[in-house]
């Protein structure tokens, strides 16, 4: 009695299971959230890594490109983390280049010991490279090209 | 009657003899095995409410931690990685051995004294006020101890210096030689840097070095070679 019973309902599931996948197939195509079909390949957006090298400089006074990240540095009233390397005081001992002395000289042309206030955020001027391709179309051309 | 000369004990004797006089009721067994039990319960509730005090959702429920240190945290390299590994509030600032995770939770207290009573750092101003001073608090721990909550996950024997970028590889074996920890270059991975803290942390370092807490930095490889020709060869 019982064996027949859990036969059929076996039987009964296969069956609706079978003609639901049935159904979905003749269905036409799913509508994709992203926009592409669904069997279409949806590609990342790939990701650009930041330039370890010295660069060149494309004309004679262009601030040095930055050769490393420089993510989470914090730049800001409080501190200026790039100077914990880059300082005349700790550049020999982490092997890091000293800044020019220009910064340390004021607008009224007096010298300090501490990199002058207008010189501080160092990513007005100096930026690292990524090499990905242009935002906006540029027509720049380094000196001498 | 000779009880009623002489007076009856005091409190304190009572309960020392109540507990010092055998049992005459129970089985030494029963004893056993209900205190084996009891101690197992009470350690686990111990246990229990020390983890319940240990994590970010605690720390975050003064809104000290959750406006200042924990907005700060968000972005940074503990919490949004490539690896999807999350260091919490308690991965850094709790120690993991049992010993000096009890000491870091007494001390804490005086957290409860200043969040309660004090009041000093209600107010963004006034964090910020105290910042370096909290700050300085945390790299004197991490010095004092070779930067224990950074070595939980981070050893310089595991690392693959070839997999670093080679500015990270060359500075880590500079580290090594120089007997240097995490926190002498890695101040403020996590929240903001407050003004002067290179100054600080150097006063830190040197503060620990005078009390004999931690040994004096060792001399750069060149410092020793020059030293050596300098002293000449009678030094040798």
């Amino acid at each position: 009695m019982k064996q027949p019973a859990l036969l059929s309902v076996l039987a009964a599931t296969a069956f609706a299971f079978a003609a639901g996948a049935a159904l979905a197939q003749s269905a036409g195509s799913v509508q994709s959230l992203r926009g592409a079909d669904v069997t279409d390949a949806v590609p990342v957006e790939p990701v650009f890594h930041q330039e370890e090298q010295r660069f060149e400089r494309a004309y004679r006074q262009q601030p040095p490109l930055i050769p490393h990240t420089i993510e989470k540095y914090q730049i800001d009233v409080k501190a200026n983390e790039c100077l914990a390397c880059h300082e005349w005081s700790n550049s020999a001992g982490r092997g890091a280049p000293t800044l020019s002395m220009t910064h340390y000289v004021d607008r009224d042309g007096l010298q300090s010991e501490t990199v002058s206030a207008r010189r501080w955020f160092c990513n007005q001027c100096h930026v690292p490279q990524v090499n990905a391709p242009e935002l906006v179309e540029n027509t720049f051309k380094p000196f001498g090209q | 009657m000779s009880d009623t000369n002489t007076p009856r004990p005091g409190l304190l004797r009572r309960i020392w003899r109540f507990v010092s006089s055998p049992s005459g009721v129970f089985s030494l067994g029963f004893l056993l095995i209900v205190g084996f039990v009891a101690g197992i319960v009470f350690w686990g509730g111990f246990h229990t409410a020390l983890e319940m005090t240990n994590n970010e959702k605690f720390c975050i429920s003064c809104h000290e931690m959750e406006e200042n240190v924990y907005a700060e945290y968000q972005g940074s390299v503990h919490q949004n990685n490539g690896s999807g590994v999350r260091a919490t509030c308690p991965d850094c600032h709790v120690p993991k051995d049992w010993g000096p995770k009890i000491v870091r939770k007494i001390k804490a207290s005086k957290e409860l004294y200043g969040h309660f009573v004090t009041k000093s750092i209600w107010t963004p101003e006034k964090f910020e006020d105290m910042r370096i001073e909290l700050a300085a608090h945390e790299w004197e721990r991490m010095k004092k101890t070779d930067s224990q909550e950074c070595r939980n996950c981070h050893n310089f024997e595991f690392m693959d210096f070839t997999m670093q970028e080679n500015r990270a590889a060359a500075n880590h074996q500079q580290a090594i030689d120089e007997g240097k920890t995490c926190i002498d270059c890695h101040q403020g991975i996590a929240h903001d840097l407050p003004a002067g803290y290179l100054e600080r942390y150097k006063e830190v370092v040197d503060q620990l070095i005078e009390d004999g807490d931690i040994e004096p930095p060792k001399p750069k490889g060149d410092a020793v070679a020059v030293s050596r020709y300098l002293d000449g060869p009678a030094a040798n």
